[in-house]
């Protein structure tokens, strides 16, 4: 699993590749807090070359948005592949999460 | 044929048992005594279903041949919990737990925090876990699910181990149980527990050979084998959907909650005396229109985090205009007032408001709405992040202090299955003494009882039928303690007073009662196959007050948010005298039913009763008396002595 993130106009967005799964998941939580403490609270995970993602990864995902909320921010994903969107389903997450299209639709409506 | 033995069996029990309680409801009752006849049909009653559900649960009796290999690759993490065990004990069973064959992790979670024990853990390479940052102390702890739920965060393993810090593994322990996990939708096996400290006549009735025998076995059947909170292997990925499940119901209801209470919130705040400044009255008025909206996008299925990220946008905009307009006014009055002094104002010029006076003043302690506690409740409760919990993702539930039923329960609902391996694969330790005995199985019945009044099985979707009754039949045998004290009352009353809660003691009676009563207790002895029932059957009427005592807290901590007056069970053997204390109740009962007795036979002699009424009830109330002994013993009990009997180290026989 590969991070990297680049800070865009109104939001920061991470790119995670690879499998997201319980061994990963700690990584990501890691990196995204560091994202967070260099300065950007609205960030936008991009699942584009996420192939697969367990309920480990999806509880990262929780974490980072509680992080980013406590900084006055928001977390949003965006191009999840067919199993996430399983696993979204399944987990009832996407309840709490919407999947965006592409990067930058996640933030366009503010 | 063992099968097809119990099979028989449990239909006779239903045929006799049904045939007893029906006679007895429709042409027994006593109606001029109804105060007893009625709450002793009830008992009957009670005890009929809970055989049956017994019946029921044996009807499937799984007999495992054992594991398939497991695979190489599977990776897990051992937990030792621990809270304020004796440090040689928990590293006992770490350093057991670390010679476990399988590639894995050892981890001891101490949630008492030791120094000296991290110091040890390290010293023999182990990991060690205490609560993260997150655990502040404005969060509920949740003892060991807690503690384990941490655990959970910070570890990674594709399956786990869980240990109780007493009991020790053996090696082969996953060898023996990793293998069940090849079927993918298997989320949980289950061995064992069995205590190495008790002697043969096993005076607490610390072991639970019909638990860990038939009943785990026959639930096991209907694919719902309960966990125990200890010598089980579970797997993560069932543990976090379960977490992630509770944590988007959780927040939908809190979200759900704090909308509907925002009306009556704004309501109030409008009313106070505070709210004269027109700044107040705009953010009430904008809060309002936010939630209101908030409503209409959960209604139509929004995503929360959208929802709630407006909410909190919109309010935090609105209160940062207003406050802004305020210190611009504020900003004019001071440069009103320096141009009408300007002789005061002196080298420092004209006061300026501090550039992030705005900010801070928006900020949420400082806001016009702080002064609101009531709205501001509902905003802080408008969120995803779940706040007043330390983790957001919570895998084992927290709604009981007996977690593990509660997590099983919720796995089973979402489709997992479960295994129970019948081989002891892990020895611990039992209470040695009465008082930490009873402490024990208080927590065990009320955990047992909170999980039934707040997730009853009987109507949790997800859940088959069969599943929902073995749940429910577990805790259907916590309600005993009433009926007890109307087995105990019925002898008594009649022995005393003459006054019988039956119609009469006739061929009816006896042709109806007796084979009933023989054959379920026929039933216990085929479906247990010969291992011991009887210390069990004394404990479950023996312990009546400990039960009611469960039901009464349990339900006041339910239904009215009362402490459970929970404590941790201590595994070192308490110190201090016999404790008849412990069993007053016992105690009065017993005299009552020897004097009860005595003046039976007495009013018989006198002619004042009949001889077949009283043999019956003497014979009951000798019953009774014998069922209650155990507690002598178990008062007297001295703790385990190795010496005086060879130590347990071999294999349940009667395993896989």
């Amino acid at each position: 699993m590969e991070f990297s993130y680049e800070v865009k106009d109104s939001y920061a967005e991470v790119k995670a590749e690879g499998r997201l799964n319980m061994v990963s998941a700690p990584k990501l939580r890691e990196f995204v807090t560091g994202v967070i403490a260099n300065g950007s609270n609205r960030i936008v995970v991009n699942l584009e070359n996420t192939a697969f993602m367990d309920s480990s990864g999806l509880g990262a995902l929780i974490g980072c948005l509680k992080a980013a909320r406590q900084a006055g921010g928001d977390l949003r994903i965006a191009a999840v592949q067919p199993q996430v969107k399983m696993v979204l389903q399944l987990t009832s997450m996407d309840k709490v999460l919407t999947a965006y299209g592409s990067a930058e639709e996640a933030f366009s409506n503010d | 044929m063992t099968r097809f033995l119990t099979r028989l069996v449990v239909v006779l029990t239903v045929i006799t048992g049904v045939n007893y309680i029906a006679w007895r409801w429709v042409a027994s009752l006593n109606w001029d005594a109804w105060w007893i006849a009625v709450p002793l049909v009830v008992a009957e009653t009670y005890s009929l279903i809970d055989v049956m559900l017994f019946g029921m649960t044996v009807w499937k009796l799984k007999i495992r041949k054992g594991a398939p290999p497991p695979p190489h690759d599977a990776t897990v993490d051992v937990f030792i919990t621990t809270y304020n065990e004796d440090l040689d004990m928990v590293m006992t069973t770490a350093l057991a737990a670390q010679k476990v064959r399988h590639p894995h992790s050892t981890w001891i979670l101490d949630d008492g925090a030791r120094p000296e024990l991290k110091a040890l853990a390290e010293q023999h390479g182990l990991g060690y876990v205490t609560r993260s940052e997150d655990w502040t102390s404005n969060v509920p702890r949740h003892a060991k699910a807690g503690n384990l739920n941490n655990a959970l965060m910070q570890t990674h393993g594709e399956f786990l181990l869980i240990l109780d810090a007493d009991q020790i593994p053996e090696p082969d322990i996953l060898e023996k149980t990793l293998g069940y996990f090849n079927n993918r939708r298997v989320a949980l096996v289950q061995t064992p527990q069995y205590f190495s400290n008790v002697p043969a006549d096993d005076p607490l009735g610390s072991q639970a050979p019909l638990f860990y025998g038939p009943i785990q076995q026959g639930k096991d059947g209907w694919n719902a084998a309960f966990f125990c909170g200890s010598n089980a292997i579970l797997r993560r990925e069932a543990l976090m959907q379960l977490g992630l499940v509770g944590y988007v119901k959780e927040t939908e209801k809190s979200i759900r909650r704090a909308l509907s209470a925002s009306r009556s919130a704004i309501k109030q705040a409008r009313k106070s005396a505070d709210v004269e400044t027109p700044l107040v009255v705009q953010v009430l008025d904008e809060v309002e229109a936010a939630t209101r909206e908030a409503q209409h996008e959960l209604d139509a299925g929004q995503p929360l985090s959208e929802i709630t990220y407006r909410v909190r946008r919109r309010v935090d905009a609105a209160v940062q205009t207003l406050v802004m307009a305020d210190v611009e006014a504020l900003q004019a009055d001071l440069e009103e007032i320096a141009a009408m002094e300007l002789a005061h104002v002196g080298e420092s010029g004209v006061p300026v408001v501090a550039d992030d006076a705005v900010q801070r003043m928006s900020a949420r302690d400082w806001s016009p709405l702080g002064a609101l506690e009531s709205v501001q409740a509902v905003l802080d409760a408008l969120s995803v992040e779940r706040n007043d919990e330390a983790q957001p993702v919570m895998p084992l539930a927290t709604i009981s202090v007996t977690e593990d039923m509660a997590t099983a329960m919720r796995m089973h609902a979402m489709g997992w299955e479960s295994v129970y391996h019948h081989e002891v694969l892990a020895y611990g330790l039992a209470p040695e003494d009465l008082k930490t005995m009873l402490t024990q199985r208080l927590r065990w019945a009320q955990g047992t009882i909170q999980v039934l009044l707040r997730e009853n099985p009987l109507v949790q979707k997800g859940l088959k039928l069969g599943q929902r009754l073995m749940y429910f039949a577990t805790m259907w045998t916590y309600l005993s303690g009433y009926a007890a004290v109307i087995y105990f009352a019925a002898p008594i009353i009649y022995l005393l007073l003459g006054i019988l809660p039956v119609t009469s003691l006739s061929w009816d009676f006896f042709v109806r009662f007796i084979p009933f009563m023989v054959v379920n207790q026929l039933l216990f002895a085929v479906a247990g196959r010969g291992i011991p029932t009887w210390r069990g059957q004394q404990y479950s009427l023996a312990l009546f007050p400990t039960w009611i005592k469960a039901c009464s807290t349990a339900a006041r901590n339910v239904w009215f948010r009362r402490p459970l007056g929970f404590a941790v069970t201590p595994k070192a053997r308490q110190s201090g005298g016999p404790g008849w204390s412990l069993i007053q109740p016992q105690i009065v009962v017993s005299v009552l039913l020897a004097v009860a007795a005595v003046v039976g036979i007495i009013r018989l002699a006198n002619g004042l009763a009949e001889p077949l009424g009283t043999l019956v009830n003497v014979a009951w109330v000798i019953f009774d008396l014998v069922v209650m002994s155990i507690l002598v013993r178990a008062v007297l009990y001295k703790g385990y002595e190795p010496a005086a009997e060879p130590a347990v180290t071999e294999r349940n026989a009667d395993g896989v």
